[in-house]
Order: structure tokens, then sequence, then C-alpha cells
């Protein structure tokens, strides 16, 4: 554990809303295969905090480092090409097209070839063969060929995980998973997630403490913006000032 | 709870398609497909006095198809294509009267025109969004118009584009007044758009033109630089609304201000709606209803025939929101 290799690093990350310090002085790493979980009470910057990861913000202050190279000024799309993939909160899919032509289109942006518009979709062989592997590793093939609108809600939130996984991502940042999922499904939903590939490093961030203690080998806790600890689950489970924001508040 | 959201996919299941196959038959011809472009030759047999209105259906069915590229599939909803169809007219028209009417070449040479004009536009249009993106169309509408309007040396003005000649088809077939060769013409053009739009939309690039139509926020986040595919289907239509326009030049042997009006971008909007977007047919079904509609309407009436149309479209919108081909197609799906 002393000397694994930082896949994500940022450095200093601060953004304002106004008079509103949302972000502050915010600095996390995360090592190749980390499982780690992004905790703390609303309205703590949890989500700001991925959206300043992924581009959809730009902080203020600070740096962001993928791989060793400064990707601070990079657009989402950019960010995603090298490999850092994230998940909604609320589902953002496509729920005209099913799941097989959304992550299909999704495999076609990673290998660039969605530009194509003289060969035919089905002639993609290899392409729709991974989307379609894809979908089966989460549990999606048996409705791989239904409208998206028509799955069900846990279904949709596989798709979303499904559709970041088809950038064949590095990094990947969940942004509440198991959102709305029914907590004896959610434990499922995060099974999947366990099962990810070692060497892609996950952060979530995720409400429920037993599903976080279970499944993080290493807990963010933030509160107010900034970092207040980031530990292994044990010390964060013991830790009095996180009992005292979080814990305190009828959570766990 | 109906299903679990994790059921372990290890057995695929005996009534499961291939992946492929089910693309694949997404994007196979239909019978009605073929009995359409047969139905298409009819007027040569039964209808000789109506080629010049099927000549003008051939020709505004195009425009429409350049339109649905963008709007129905792209989802960028235009007031101002009337622009490369006009561009296009021109081009076609003042070659010929500088003294090149050969007809094949003078109409690639449109299309490309309108199609380098409209990938310049473009940087513009992936800018902007809803009402801004469609008042920035209309606005370059009206800007061409004028343009077009002021350059009275080149396009002739109000006056229209006066002497154009265009030569053979191949060499061979003139276009003679009854306008066999003029239909003929139009709707071998029009077929072989179709199928490269068909092409086109059965592709990776049509599909990622849905996904941005179904959910542009989504198409960064799995890497796509959306605004680049946005920027190529919209010199993609602009050519393709150059062709149109082209062929009105050589088959008419006229241009008007007309051609880059408000009234024709607008009216190419309504028979795409009233055909039902995003299907390629619907852009001809709709333009072959508005255009007999309009002929018939002005029979009745000709001075208030936009009621009828105006009737037609409301009771569309209200009552077959998919248009009326996706309406029938419904109607076809439930009888199976």
């Amino acid at each position: 554990m002393v000397d694994q290799q930082i896949v994500l690093r940022a450095e200093g990350l601060s953004k304002k809303f106004g008079q509103l310090e949302v972000t502050r002085e915010v600095s996390i790493s995360l090592p190749r295969g980390a499982r780690h979980a992004l905790i703390g009470p609303n309205g703590a910057g949890k989500t700001t905090l991925i959206n300043l990861l992924t581009g959809q913000l730009q902080p203020d202050g600070g740096r962001i480092a993928l791989e060793g190279d400064d990707i601070t000024g990079l657009a989402p799309a950019a960010r995603v090409r090298r490999g850092l993939s994230r998940t909604f909160q609320i589902n953002t899919l496509f729920p005209d097209l099913t799941p097989l032509e959304a992550v299909t289109l999704a495999v076609l942006e990673r290998k660039r070839s969605a530009g194509q518009f003289w060969k035919r979709l089905a002639g993609h062989d290899e392409t729709i063969e991974e989307g379609y592997a894809i979908l089966t590793q989460l549990g999606l093939g048996e409705v791989a060929t239904r409208t998206t609108r028509t799955l069900s809600y846990g279904q949709q939130r596989l798709l979303e995980i499904a559709l970041a996984l088809a950038a064949r991502p590095r990094v990947l940042l969940l942004d509440e998973p198991a959102a709305g999922v029914p907590k004896d499904e959610s434990a499922a939903l995060f099974q999947v997630i366990a099962a990810l590939p070692a060497d892609i490093s996950v952060l979530f961030i995720e409400h429920d403490m037993d599903i976080v203690f279970k499944f993080a080998s290493r807990i963010i806790v933030l509160v107010g913006g900034g970092v207040l600890l980031e530990a292994d689950p044990e010390t964060v489970r013991s830790d009095r000032r996180v009992r005292e924001v979080y814990l305190g508040h009828g959570h766990g | 709870m109906t299903t679990p959201v994790t059921t372990p996919m290890t057995t695929p299941g005996a009534a499961q398609v291939e992946p492929r196959d089910w693309l694949r038959r997404r994007s196979r011809w239909s019978p009605f497909e073929i009995v359409f472009w047969l139905a298409a030759l009819l007027p040569f047999l039964v209808l000789p006095t109506y080629l010049p209105l099927a000549n003008q259906v051939a020709i505004a069915a195009l425009f429409a198809l350049s339109v649905d590229l963008i709007l129905g599939y792209a989802g960028i909803v235009t007031l101002g294509h009337a622009m490369f169809f006009g561009l296009g007219a021109y081009f076609a028209g003042v070659i010929s009267v500088r003294g090149w009417g050969e007809p094949i070449t003078g109409l690639l040479a449109a299309g490309l025109f309108a199609g380098i004009i409209g990938f310049i536009v473009s940087f513009l249009i992936t800018r902007v969004q809803h009402l801004a993106l469609i008042m920035v169309t209309l606005g370059l509408g009206f800007l061409t118009y004028e343009l077009a309007n002021a350059m009275h040396w080149l396009t002739g003005g109000t006056d229209g584009l006066r002497g154009i000649s265009t030569w053979p088809v191949l060499g061979q077939f003139r276009f003679d007044m009854w306008g066999y060769t003029a239909y003929a013409y139009s709707l071998a053009v029009l077929f072989i758009c179709f199928l490269l739009s068909r092409r086109l939309v059965n592709s990776a690039f049509g599909l990622a033109l849905r996904g941005i139509r179904e959910n542009v926020k989504r198409m960064p986040a799995i890497g796509a630089d959306h605004k680049k595919h946005l920027r190529l289907v919209y010199a993609i239509s602009a050519a393709i609304a150059g062709l149109a326009g082209g062929l009105l030049a050589q088959t008419t042997n006229t241009v008007a201000l007309d051609s880059l009006s408000f009234e024709r971008s607008a009216d190419v909007v309504v028979m795409l709606i009233l055909g039902g977007t995003g299907r390629l047919y619907g852009a001809i079904l709709g333009t072959i209803i508005f255009l007999v509609a309009r002929d018939q309407l002005a029979g009745i009436n000709p001075q208030y025939w936009y009621f009828g149309i105006g009737l037609l479209l409301m009771l569309v919108v209200l009552f077959m929101p998919k248009g009326i081909l996706g309406f029938l197609a419904r109607l076809v799906e439930r009888r199976n």
C-alpha cells in the first residue's frame, strides 16, 4: 500500500458560486485499483467535486492530473477519451435508444469511428460484440434490444455504469450509483461495482454507510466544501468529528 | 419487484437474438419501400399532364430530405434552410448563364458550393441552441435573401435570373416541355440522395446523431465531440439542399428570389412535420401531401389555400404527433 501509483490527483481545487465556497482547497489522490468512497452531508460539495474532476465545471484554483498529465483545462469529452469516466446521480441516458445501441455508440466514440457515415452500423462487428459483452457483464444482456425508457429503474442505473465502462476508463467516478434504488437491490448493484476490473480506480458517492464501509477501501469525508478527513474505514468509523458532522445526523 | 437488477448473465437464452442480426434487421429494405419507389414511376404512365408537378414534388422532397437529416435526426431546428436551396439554385443557374450548361457537373458543383457554405455556417450553428438557434437560422436566411436581392448584376435581383439553358442530360436527353426528362432527372437525383441518406442514418454516424437528439448532455460523457458530428451533418444537409435548388434551376431554367424565401424555409418544415420527422420517408410523404393539397386547394380557391394547409397541420400535430407516416407505422405495428 505504500508505493501505489497515483492515477488521478487533484491539488488545491477551489470553486466559488458567487460568495459561496463550494469547494475549498481539496486535494485527493486515487491510486490504481482504488475503491474510494466520497461521503459527506448534503451540500458538502460532493457532486461539485465530481463535476470539477470531470470538467463539467472549471475550478477557480488548483490543478488536476490524470496519469501525471495536467488535464485541468481539458473539455469533458477529452477527459473521457483519456480514461476519466463518470456516471450521473440522475439518469442521463438516451431514452429512445436501446441499451445495445447506446453502449455501441459509446464504444464507437471511444474508437473514434462514430463519424463513419458510409459504413453500415451492423458492419461494425467487433464494436457491437464489445458493447453487448459490457451489457451481459452487467446483467443487461436480456434487455439489450429493448427501448431504454421501458427498462426498470435499477436496470437504467446499471446502464449508466455500462455507458461509462464503454469508454474503457482508468478512473471511474460514480455519483450515487444506487440513488433511488431500494436497499436490498443497491447491495446487489454494488456487487457489480466491486466486480469491476481491478485496474480501474473507482471513486463513488454513497449515503448508505453500511455499503460504504463494506465496499470502500478508503473514505474521503467532505464537509462544507473541504476535506475533513481521508482515512481507512475503521479510522473514519471511530473518528469523533465524523460522528458529529455526519453520522450523528441519523445516518448510520 | 419484477426483475432483480443483477441477473448474472451466463445463459444467453435460446430466444435471444444475435445483437448484430438485430441491428441488421432494423436497416433491412421493407416491401413498402420497394412499392413506394415503383409507384414513383407511375406519373410517366398514367399522369403525364402532371409531370411538371411530379418534378416539383421530387425537388421539394429532396429538399425536405435534407432538412430531415438535421431536424429529424440531429435535432437542429431550422427556419432558414432555403438559404442552401437558393444558393444551389443560383449557383447552377449562374454557371449556366455564364456558358456552362452541362447539367450533371453543374448540379454537383451547386451541391458542393452549398455544402461548403453550410460547413462554414455550421461553426455558428453549433454554438447556439433552442430559440437562439432558430433565430440564427432565420437571420442567415434573411441575410442571404437580401444579398441575392442586392447583387442584381449576378442574380438578376427581383427580376429573377434569366438566360439559363441546360444542355441535354448525358448529351442525350433534352429537357422537353412536357417534363419527361425533368422528372426522370429529378427522380434519379432524389433516389440517389435517398440511398445515401439511408446509408447515413443506418451508419455509426446516424446512431451518433440519434444520440445527440436523445440526450446531448450525455454525449461529452461518452467522449463524443458532438459538435463535430453536428457540423458534418449540417454540411451534408446543406449540400443536399443545394442539389435540390440546382435541380429547380436546371429543370425550370429560371431562378427567382423566392427560392431563398422564408416561405420556402417554413414550408419545408411543415412538409416534414406533416409526414413525420426522423424517418426519411416522412419527408417524401409530407412533401407529396403538401404539394398535392396545395395544387387541389389552389384549384378550389387560389387566394386562401393556406387555410387548408393550416387546418391540416393542426390536425396532424394534435392527433398524429409523429406525423402521418408515424401514425401509419403504428397502425401496421398494431396489426402485427
